[in-house]
């Protein structure tokens, strides 16, 4: 289980997370939602160990992952596999490097097998044969997908995705839905999903939790969050452009015209 | 007047920030070179890069700055019928200062510009964040091949460097000036000592440590993109070249009190 507890991060002294507390339970895909630029992908980094918070903590099956060493955090890593917003492929080594890179690394495997449990993972991603192309002759969705197989390769308990849709047309949109439903079922790992895009967010998550400044403000299953009375929450699932959130940078814009005056 | 103190203290800040980076960056470095695994193959890509592609650059320079450094020496040298003395003045002007320093601001164009952008775009693209979550340090992953290969690399180059331009040298005595071949080799190898070379050896190994630590700080400190790597590169440039000079002032400071 994953415990977020008042978790406080503050950059350049804006506060991105302020005092926030999730919990994500075993074997369940939770999808964060939110405004983009409010904190989501920050807190996803938290759990990983990219960022570390201010205040609070971050308990991972009992693991407070801010007072890791730097051995018992890379084994920490281990447990987890992350799918990037751009995918993040490396640009220098081919796909079969990019999907294998951990088994390179982190294990005595012969090239051969490598080689094998590299196809294994790009056929799970309904890749296969492009281990020799290098990442720029791969689509966007063709990149994501790859991301996706080297985040798998080393069988992770945890994954995690950072707009694993952005970018991407709303067929391959879907295909990846499917790929990251297909592989929570196949793998039974833990998903943390950061995404606005609430097509996607019904589709794959167990539950959804809504971050709006810097803290969640609701967190149901699809079918909650779809009937909530909350009107920030109702703001944002539904996509308009009046409601609380907005007025909020209305008044600011207000008070700073204000002030001009 | 409070505005320009305020200027000054904060770039006053800003540089001590930067220096403590810059020097954890370094000690960060040296932990991993010491660290297994050592890929050896990468530490090769790296000296290939680094070293051999920026022969043809190395070689032009030094055998030009050879051939400027002997013609100008003889402008003054002929009026005084001295001559003789033009390979030795070129040889040592070489070994002793101008290979190290031209060869290192050559290099820190070429290979810290580099640098700087490839690590610059991996930042951006978050693929040093990737890194990390696949339980690799980026340090030793990026940094400590482009160290090794720069501290090996960059002493080579300059000894070349050296050899280039006495070649350069040799090319405008021989050649316009009328010095013999024998007359030309006696009086390089002759006042040159082995501490000449040496210290100019020690030179290039501060500037290879400045043009790695400044270029890989200045790459993976990135912020904003496209812009944000056009202004590292710049700077990564821009900051070894300053650095170099200055540490070469300094070195041949302690060098001619020291003897």
């Amino acid at each position: 289980m994953i415990e977020a507890t008042n978790v406080v991060k503050a950059f350049n002294n804006r506060l991105v997370l302020n005092r926030l507390s999730l919990k994500i339970e075993k074997g369940e895909t939770l999808v964060i939602i939110g405004r983009s630029g409010c904190g989501k992908s920050v807190f996803l980094k938290h759990l990983i160990g990219l960022v570390k918070p201010d205040q609070g903590e971050i308990i991972i099956d009992g693991i407070n992952v801010a007072a890791l060493t730097f051995k018992q955090m890379s084994n920490l890593r281990m447990r987890f596999g992350m799918l990037f917003q751009a995918a993040a492929l490396f640009d220098s080594m081919t796909v079969g490097e990019n999907v294998g890179f951990n088994l390179i690394e982190h294990t005595n495997l012969s090239s051969q097998a490598i080689r094998q449990r590299v196809e294994e993972s790009l056929e799970l991603v309904g890749l296969r044969g492009i281990q020799d192309l290098k990442p720029a002759e791969l689509s966007g969705g063709m990149k994501k997908r790859v991301a996706l197989a080297r985040a798998i390769c080393m069988k992770p308990e945890i994954l995690l995705y950072d707009e694993p849709t952005t970018g991407l047309d709303p067929i391959m949109a879907d295909a990846i839905n499917d790929l990251i439903v297909q592989l929570h079922d196949k793998l039974k790992v833990t998903s943390v999903v950061v995404t606005h895009d609430m097509v996607s967010a019904y589709k794959i998550g167990t539950r959804i939790a809504m971050m709006y400044q810097g803290h969640i403000v609701e967190i149901g299953t699809p079918e909650q969050i779809k009937n909530t009375s909350n009107p920030v929450v109702r703001q944002f699932i539904t996509g308009s452009a009046v409601g609380p959130i907005t007025d909020i940078n209305f008044k600011s814009l207000e008070q700073v015209e204000g002030d001009r005056k | 007047m409070k505005k320009l103190i305020e200027g000054f203290g904060r770039s006053a800040i800003g540089t001590v920030r930067y220096a403590g980076g810059v020097s954890v960056l370094f000690f960060e470095t040296l932990f991993w070179v010491a660290m297994p695994p050592f890929r050896p193959g990468q530490i090769y890509d790296q000296m290939v890069k680094i070293g051999v592609d920026s022969l043809p650059i190395a070689t032009l320079t030094a055998f030009f700055i050879g051939v400027v450094i002997a013609l100008q020496s003889a402008y003054q040298m002929i009026k005084v019928s001295a001559e003789m003395y033009i390979p030795s003045l070129v040889s040592i002007s070489m070994t002793r200062e101008i290979a190290p320093i031209l060869t290192a601001l050559v290099v820190a164009g070429r290979v810290g510009a580099s640098i700087a952008a490839e690590l610059g775009s991996m930042k951006v693209t978050e693929q040093i964040d990737a890194l990390e979550t696949l339980a690799t340090p980026p340090i030793k992953y990026l940094v400590a091949p482009r160290f090794l290969a720069l501290f090996t690399m960059l002493p080579l180059l300059t000894v070349y460097a050296d050899l280039i331009g006495i070649i350069g040298g040799y090319t405008v005595s021989v050649y316009k000036l009328g010095l013999t071949h024998s007359m030309y080799i006696k009086m390089t190898f002759q006042p040159l000592v082995l501490k000449d070379i040496f210290t100019g050896l020690f030179k290039s190994l501060i500037f290879a440590v400045i043009i790695c630590i400044v270029s890989c700080y200045e790459g993976m400190k990135v912020e904003g993109g496209a812009e944000g790597v056009g202004l590292a590169t710049t700077r990564a440039v821009v900051i070894s070249s300053m650095l170099i000079i200055t540490s070469d002032a300094l070195c041949t400071v302690i060098f001619y009190f020291v003897g």
